[in-house]
């Protein structure tokens, strides 16, 4: 296969396994790209890419706007704190106004569920969810599987526990999508106030003793409780969580193999992983880091291979 | 399909016998040169010349590496086929070093374009020159020309040069066929 099956990269859901080993193929190019001296090549001059983020965002900003550098696309940036957003504007006015500057491609983070799939339906630009409320956030499942994949090969019949806050995740839908198209084997961790009722009908286990569950795994990816998405009280407080779901040293050292540690970052040290987790041997959170711009940049080539003019 | 062979296997050792002994006339014990292979098939011809050189010339500390120039073509999003990039492989900086390209067929030029791009990544060559094991001539679009040449070939546009590489090098062959279409 040469050429994604999908117009617009709105969730894994609607990948097929083949495009998920496409993006591999090509993110593994672009790493080495990104690993020389000069870490750019010209293939998307002639195209422009608008970030738009409704929502507060670092690592996937930053991430997105290096690979469509590094590919020489033209970047433009918008904050829905810095806009006419705020004075009222619908979305789709917002970025058709963006789009008559002739505007190729969107990357688009909204809180709304559903958001960019929306904006696919009702305007002429390639478009990549970056995060749409707590539906799906594909670019991270895709450079999660990529990093498991570069550490331990093949991820037909790996087994990856997702541990923590499942129900405010975007990161985690997306990722069970990916991993169970890939062939592994996934089990969801958490309190049973943070683990969506209907969530073993996607074809996974629930596990609610965080040792077990490690103890079952060969990678735990780890996420982070989203204190912003609770309106209510979901555990009695941050210390209990850190007792009986935070991935801590002393648990590590007593499973008797090594297992693989991500976490899509922000992390909350202390709470679900600790410092000396997150900063040793077993963490990969750093590699995932890098490995964000490499799969971006795949993503946002094989998407503008797609732009006829 | 009518197929008119151009050189048989000991005709392509003579001739890339002839290009290694001009490479260790300009570039002597090659401290100073790193040899590079336009990625899928000037690979074939890189490793060929490597043989020789390590055998016949007894040079064993040669730089090599694979170029892959998929994201410097210009033809991005104007073909009907996608491209699909290769592996490149340069790990040496090659800031004030002589870098001889290689490839198998020369025709318009724009694959030589792309490499010279592309190797501005990895740092600024003293100098860059081009070997190519066939050189199409009268079907360049841009101004570029080899500096170590197998042969030169007269082909119409609706003919290709093919190339053929083989384990067993004696059954190599070089041939000239008509296009389907």
């Amino acid at each position: 296969m040469k050429q994604l099956s999908v117009q617009h990269l709105l969730g894994i859901k609607n990948l097929k396994k083949e495009d998920l080993h496409l993006i591999f193929e090509n993110a593994d190019h672009f790493k080495e790209v990104i690993n020389r001296p000069i870490k750019k090549v010209p293939s998307l001059r002639d195209i422009t890419i608008a970030n738009l983020f409704f929502e507060n965002s670092t690592r996937t900003k930053l991430s997105f706007e290096l690979a469509e550098k590094r590919l020489s696309a033209d970047v433009i940036n918008f904050s829905a704190s810095q806009s006419s957003v705020k004075k009222g504007e619908t979305l789709i006015d917002t970025v058709n106004n963006i789009l008559a500057m002739k505007v190729d491609m969107v990357v688009m983070r909204h809180p709304m569920v559903g958001a960019a799939k929306f904006l696919s339906q009702h305007v002429d630009a390639k478009i990549i969810n970056a995060g749409d409320g707590t539906h799906e956030h594909p670019t991270q499942a895709i450079l999660d599987t990529y990093s498991i994949r570069e550490k331990l090969g093949d991820i037909t019949g790996k087994k990856i526990v997702i541990i923590g806050d499942v129900l405010h995740s975007r990161v985690a839908l997306s990722n069970i999508y990916a991993l169970l198209l890939l062939g592994a084997k996934v089990k969801v961790c958490g309190p049973p106030s943070l683990i969506p009722k209907h969530i073993a009908s996607l074809g996974i286990e629930v596990e609610y003793n965080l040792e077990k569950a490690l103890q079952w795994c060969d990678v735990a990816n780890i996420l982070r409780v989203q204190h912003e998405r609770m309106d209510v009280k979901y555990f009695p407080s941050t210390r209990e969580y850190a007792q009986l779901y935070g991935v801590n040293m002393h648990l590590l050292s007593k499973l008797g193999k090594k297992i693989v540690v991500m976490h899509p970052g922000p992390i909350n040290r202390g709470v679900e992983i600790t410092s000396d987790v997150a900063d040793s041997g077993h963490s990969i959170i750093l590699d995932q880091v890098e490995n964000g711009v490499a799969t971006r940049m795949a993503i946002v080539y094989l998407l503008a291979q797609q732009i006829k003019r | 399909m009518d197929n008119k062979n151009l050189l048989n296997s000991k005709e392509i050792d003579i001739i890339l016998n002839r290009l290694a002994c001009q490479l260790v006339e300009n570039h002597g014990d090659f401290s100073n040169t790193v040899l590079i292979g336009i990625q899928p098939r000037g690979i074939y011809v890189l490793n060929r010349l490597q043989t020789i050189l390590q055998n016949e010339n007894k040079l064993t500390n040669l730089v090599t590496g694979q170029l892959d120039i998929t994201f410097y073509r210009d033809d991005f999003r104007r073909r009907e086929e996608p491209l699909q990039a290769n592996t490149t492989s340069i790990n040496t900086i090659l800031e004030n070093k002589r870098v001889v390209l290689i490839d198998d067929v020369l025709f318009t030029g724009r694959s030589i374009r792309a490499a010279l791009t592309a190797i501005e990544s990895y740092g600024r060559p003293s100098d860059i020159e081009l070997l190519v094991l066939i050189d199409r001539r009268f079907s360049r679009n841009l101004p570029i020309q080899p500096t170590y040449l197998g042969k030169q070939v007269d082909a119409v546009n609706n003919e290709k040069v093919n190339v053929e590489w083989y384990k067993n090098k004696s059954k190599n062959v070089i041939s000239l066929i008509q296009k389907s279409n």
